[in-house]
């Protein structure tokens, strides 16, 4: 069944969309969207030491991602800049650096396009194996550190008084955060991974009641945005990243369509009777 | 250092949490310094002052939210802390509603948590969205989340914020009454200078530093507070009296002293010598300086 490619790429995207829902909720609920942008743009720079180095690319990716992300804070520590400006520093100036050694190495062939849109078509029976083992890890260690990371996320005081440590939930979540960006990266390369972590996040919160709902449901519109995205993109010969995150959209702005049904169910649920 | 007398000895209960000297620096600036504090069992400690004061700034450091940059804080060894901030700042994007929130740290049982939500006159409200929550609902439920941990030492910042009057006067027999059922240590941050409970046993006043310390009526008193907060703020210091015996829960419902409850309270059942304390408590001097 693997041996078609567009099977072979269904397998890959939709693993991929169960891991970045859950994972991108927390995205959302921490406004850490700019964040995600930056440590994905990282990546780049990623590519770049490794083809350097020598050294297997997904390794490295997730090394300078997950440096970007301790730089950062270490930053934000010192206090001189404001943390918006820091990540706009941080982010573009990765993405630059990366851009700006890939040019100097002509003794490698760089698809620059691939790292920067992904080519999900191109998925090997490795990648979805790196895919579901990897990811599934991702998602076993955020189950693991669920309850930590949401009570850091509702209120740090709260977690920090009440024993559950909050800045160790945010280290390990900036971890789980560089691995899917460098599992991700071959699929929907880095200008496009945050798409799956948001989108897919912020169409199910309408529907959510709960954190837990919302973050099953942001994996299931994750999948569905991928398979709708892909037979897509067969279908009109479009590029298969983009097209995905097209669905994603699609889906997020039938989400915000004025329904009778869904207008009662959260009314009554978030409004006084 | 205006007065550095001892808290006063409370007899029976155990130690929770001491801070000896404590300071906290940030950027150069000392938040507060030379704090020395203590919570025993069963004791009501409520730290009043200005704004900038350093309240939350001592509270957060008695916990271990923030560490000292110089004395010594010392908690009791496994010591279990029900945290009520100040603020919470939850993303809409986030939904949770009132029951998820009793789980937020530690899971608990559904009974525990009902009861929890009983106690604190907001079962009532166990399906709705806390975003959805009006400021008294929001301390009611934040209250019932710290009590379901059965705390050793709570902790409440500002506990009765955007309460109106007769919901504070609520909140603060339920905060006593927290107190009397389990028996814990309560640390609390009055939002109002005026207003402090009756039942505090300590009341110490910060202003960057210890200015007094002592029973209410002594603060109140004291030349320190009034000439911090001027004679007149002082004159207005209200001390909370609780005389009466049932509470009015924030349903509607009234809770007698024997533990019954009932739509409404019958000023001739017997359990009554007073008229409705909830809507007209009894204070000494006005609320307005």
């Amino acid at each position: 069944m693997l041996d078609d490619f567009f099977i072979r790429a269904l397998f890959a995207g939709i693993g991929l969309a169960l891991v970045t829902g859950p994972l991108g909720c927390f995205v959302v609920w921490r406004r850490m969207a700019y964040f995600g942008d930056t440590m994905a743009h990282s990546a780049l720079l990623g590519v770049a030491l490794s083809l350097v180095m020598e050294i297997n690319l997904m390794v490295g990716v997730f090394l300078v991602a997950a440096l970007a992300s301790l730089a950062l804070i270490l930053l934000e520590r010192r206090r001189a800049l404001s943390t918006d400006a820091l990540l706009g520093i941080l982010s573009h100036s990765t993405l630059a650096l990366g851009l700006v050694m890939v040019a100097f190495m002509t003794w490698v062939r760089v698809d620059l396009m691939g790292f920067l849109f992904g080519d999900i078509l191109a998925v090997s029976r490795t990648d979805i194996a790196i895919i579901y083992g990897g990811g599934g890890l991702v998602l076993a260690l955020l189950v693991w550190l669920w309850r930590p990371l949401l009570a850091a996320t509702v209120n740090p005081d709260i977690a920090q008084a009440e024993g559950l440590r909050p800045e160790r939930s945010r280290l390990i979540f900036m971890l789980l955060m560089a691995a899917v960006i460098a599992i991700a990266m071959k699929l929907v390369g880095i200008l496009l991974i945050t798409a799956l972590l948001i989108i897919p996040a912020a169409t199910a919160r309408r529907f959510a009641g709960s954190p837990e709902i919302m973050a099953v449901l942001a994996a299931l519109i994750g999948a569905i945005s991928v398979a709708g995205g892909l037979t897509a993109s067969l279908q009109f010969d479009t590029p298969s990243g983009p097209s995905i995150v097209v669905a994603a959209l699609a889906l997020f702005v039938l989400s915000l369509a004025p329904s009778p049904v869904m207008k009662t169910e959260t009314s009554s649920a978030e409004t006084k009777p | 250092m205006l007065e550095k007398s001892k808290t006063h000895a409370q007899p029976s209960g155990d130690m929770l949490v001491e801070m000896h000297n404590a300071g906290v620096n940030r950027g150069g600036r000392w938040l507060v310094r030379g704090v020395d504090l203590a919570v025993r069992r069963g004791e009501i400690v409520t730290l009043i002052g200005p704004n900038g004061s350093g309240k939350s700034t001592t509270a957060k450091t008695a916990i271990g939210v923030i560490q000292p940059n110089e004395g010594h804080v010392h908690r009791a060894s496994a010591l279990r802390i029900g945290y009520v901030p100040q603020k919470i700042a939850l993303d809409w994007t986030l939904p949770l509603s009132v029951e998820r929130l009793m789980t937020l740290t530690a899971s608990a049982g559904r009974k525990e948590i009902s009861g929890a939500l009983e106690a604190a006159g907001v079962a009532h409200l166990a399906a709705r969205q806390v975003a959805a929550l009006s400021g008294g609902e929001f301390q009611r439920a934040l209250l019932a989340r710290a009590m379901l941990r059965k705390p050793d030492l709570l902790v409440l910042d500002e506990p009765v914020q955007g309460v109106d009057f007769t919901g504070e006067v609520a909140l603060y027999e339920l905060i006593r009454d927290i107190r009397d059922r389990t028996g814990c240590g309560i640390l609390m941050i009055s939002h109002d200078l005026h207003i402090v409970m009756a039942d505090t046993d300590t009341v110490i006043c910060l202003n960057g530093h210890v200015c007094c310390r002592g029973e209410p009526q002594s603060v109140m008193d004291s030349p320190e507070y009034r000439k911090l907060f001027g004679t007149r703020a002082a004159e207005s210091l209200a001390l909370y009296r609780h005389h009466h015996d049932h509470t009015h829960l924030a349903d509607g419902r009234v809770r007698h002293a024997d533990g019954t409850i009932t739509a409404h309270c019958h000023p001739d059942d017997g359990h009554h010598h007073h008229d409705h304390a909830d809507t007209e408590p009894s204070v000494e001097g006005g609320r307005d300086a």
